[in-house]
């Protein structure tokens, strides 16, 4: 599935923001990311960040820590959750989002869920409220191949309001992999006119300089 | 700047420098021909994006830490918290891959024109050996992120040196300090690549411009400018490298950081190529990845590598690969340099060695499968038979007169009525209605126009094989 995200919707980025302290920081730490540098990049004032998006008692020179003890979420979890500063440059955006589309009830997992891009994930559907409950349908029933998804219960939110959710928090982790990534992008053009006037004005001057020479 | 307080300062320095006699040997004195063509920007591009990374990568070591415990998170802290630490990063991990396809072409260049022949054999020996370095500069700086192909590639390109005999497990313990690569090994790499291996390419570098400059450069017609002089002593095809070259050069270098400027802005990972995805995940010692790639300009290598069975024999084919290129110039005995005036057949082989090469890096980037493994052997024969076969195929070849002088090259501005032609050639003008009642004068593919053309490519692309 095709994550349509925007960095430069800095609604989109501060809702995925406020998503992702809601139902990820519980879990999953983003370490390489301050609020401060959130407030700067959103074009947010601090006392709102501080307000919508950080936990209770942070500070805006705080990183995006979570505050789950290691050797709890291993009992829990059977895993460390992974900090996801940079999911989005491992993974890629796309894969995010199919991937938070993906969960479905298996009765077989401990969590009752289970992933049909990762299979077997230890982390359970954190979004199950919102979205209601997914059922697979096999094409291989055998083998256990899911050839689609639907929906057998819905949640708080309809699939089109869901789908802005998940699109909004992997806007989120898109900008968090690298934070400079909108910046980068907008500075380009003006590096290559430059070049491309430079490489103009060197062009004139070689054919100056060669004009003798057959 | 004619001042008498000038001109005396500029005297007390030629006093004690031979400055103007440096300036003049090797710029505006030495005489180069005048029929560089496309392919002779790649030695000085080399030497800018030698330039970007030592300015690029002494800035990045003021913020990293040679530290398994600190090192990836130094790095994403030069992304993000040190001003424009982000383009000095992508600068040095782009210009990386830059420098192997500046390399690679101007190495090709060699090829063609047969520059690596008497009298340039010891350019090209000086050549190869910054090849070396360069590969050992680029696979130690990869393991200084310290993401998962960082620390994985490394593993297993150390693990090689195991499959030596006798000595080989000591060996590699060795070079990793550690049983695994670890710490110890982050930190001598970091010594290595920033101090020890680029002190020898920067000294790799001069003796292979002074080396160049003793016999002067070849060109594109193979043919030496200096057995053609003029009564003063210069050649009579030789023009100045200053102020020519270093002007046209210029204009090269824009085109090249034009490139260079849309994949750093627009693509610094180039899908993976240039920056791989799994290398945004901290190295960590018990997950192996499933799939270890090293990056592209590693994988014809690694390809043939992988196409040997035995792990030592792999080991020396993949040795051998570079070996053979040192040998080239007694290899390829015959005396016609450029391949203008070669005969079909090494064009032929030539074709036939770049497709291997291709290939073979395609196959280095892919899981092994057998039938990937039978292609890489062959592939891997086609390789070897271009050098080693070199001796015997050259006896057959028919080659085309030589020139006395130099040819002349066309110029953009030249070929641009033949670019109008073959354009009016294939399209027609179709008169168009439109619905507001509007006539549109279009140009539309001209079917038999395209047809005639394709066929004139193809014989044209066959008759420059022969």
């Amino acid at each position: 599935m095709h994550a349509d995200i925007d960095l430069s919707d800095n609604v989109s980025l501060k809702r995925g923001a406020e998503h992702y302290v809601t139902y990820c920081l519980g879990c999953h730490s983003a370490k390489h990311i301050r609020y401060l540098r959130i407030a700067e990049d959103f074009e947010l004032n601090e006392d709102v960040v501080l307000k919508d998006i950080a936990p209770v008692g942070a500070s805006i020179y705080d990183s995006m820590l979570s505050a789950m003890d290691k050797h709890d979420s291993k009992r829990w979890f059977g895993n460390v959750p992974p900090d996801l500063s940079l999911i989005a440059r491992s993974r890629g955006s796309d894969w995010l989002y199919t991937y938070l589309k993906s969960f479905y009830r298996d009765n077989t997992k401990t969590h009752g869920t289970n992933n049909a891009l990762f299979k077997d994930v230890g982390m359970p559907n954190v979004l199950w409220k919102l979205q209601g409950e997914q059922v697979p349908h096999y094409s291989d029933a055998e083998n256990q191949i899911i050839s689609s998804l639907s929906l057998a219960r819905p949640g708080e939110l309809s699939p089109s309001e869901f789908d802005t959710v998940v699109t909004d928090l992997v806007n989120f982790l898109d900008y968090v992999g690298e934070p400079a990534k909108l910046k980068r992008q907008q500075m380009g053009k003006y590096v290559l006119f430059f070049i491309l006037i430079l490489g103009f004005i060197g062009y004139l001057l070689k054919k100056e300089y060669w004009k003798d020479i057959h | 700047m004619n001042s008498p307080r000038f001109n005396n300062f500029v005297n007390w320095i030629l006093a004690r420098f031979p400055l103007t006699k440096v300036w003049n040997e090797h710029l505006a004195e030495y005489y180069a021909p005048k029929n560089f063509n496309f392919w002779y920007f790649f030695g000085s591009l080399a030497l800018l994006v030698l330039v970007n990374q030592f300015a690029t990568g002494i800035m990045l070591t003021i913020n990293y830490k040679p530290d398994s415990a600190l090192a990836f998170d130094s790095v994403e802290y030069i992304m993000r918290d040190v001003d424009w630490g982000w383009l000095i990063r992508y600068m040095h991990s782009t210009g990386a891959s830059a420098f192997f396809i500046v390399v690679y072409l101007h190495m090709f260049r060699g090829l063609l024109y047969g520059s690596f022949k008497k009298p340039r054999e010891l350019v090209w020996i000086f050549g190869m050996l910054i090849y070396v370095c360069l590969m050992a500069e680029a696979f130690m700086g990869y393991l200084l992120p310290w993401g998962q192909m960082s620390y994985w590639g490394a593993q297993v390109i150390i693990s090689l040196f195991s499959a030596i005999p006798i000595v080989g497990e000591d060996l590699s313990l060795w070079i990793r300090g550690d049983y695994v690569v670890a710490d110890a090994t982050l930190n001598r790499f970091f010594a290595f690549h920033v101090a020890a291996i680029p002190l020898v390419l920067v000294l790799l570098v001069f003796l292979h411009i002074v080396a160049l400059h003793q016999v002067g450069s070849n060109n594109p017609d193979g043919i030496e400018i200096k057995e053609n002089k003029g009564p003063d002593g210069i050649p009579v095809d030789g023009i100045p490298f200053h102020p020519y070259y270093t002007v046209k050069d210029i204009v090269g270098i824009c085109v090249f950081v034009f490139f260079f400027s849309v994949v750093l802005f627009y693509m610094p990972e180039l899908e993976g190529y240039f920056l791989e995805h799994a290398n945004f995940i901290p190295a960590d010692p018990l997950q192996t990845p499933e799939h270890i790639a090293p990056l592209w300009y590693f994988t014809p290598f690694y390809a043939i590598l992988r196409a040997v069975p035995d792990k030592f024999a792999g080991v020396l084919a993949m040795g051998g690969a570079i070996f053979v290129l040192f040998l080239l110039p007694w290899l390829d005995t015959v005396k016609v340099k450029s391949i203008r005036y070669r005969g079909g057949i090494y064009k032929k082989a030539l074709f036939l060695f770049v497709i291997s090469f291709f290939g073979l890096g395609y196959l280095g980037m892919q899981a092994p499968t057998p039938s990937a493994t039978i292609a890489a052997r062959f592939l891997t024969v086609v390789y070897f038979s271009f050098f080693l076969l070199m001796p015997i195929y050259t006896r057959w070849e028919k080659f085309k007169t030589v020139p006395k002088r130099l040819t002349s090259n066309s110029s953009i501005g030249d070929q641009l009525p033949l670019i109008k032609q073959a354009v009016s050639d294939i399209t027609q003008d179709t008169v168009v209605t439109t619905k507001s009642g509007k006539t549109l004068h279009l140009k539309t593919p001209n079917p038999s126009g395209l047809r005639s053309a394709s066929v004139d490519l193809a014989k044209k692309m066959k008759d420059s094989l022969d």
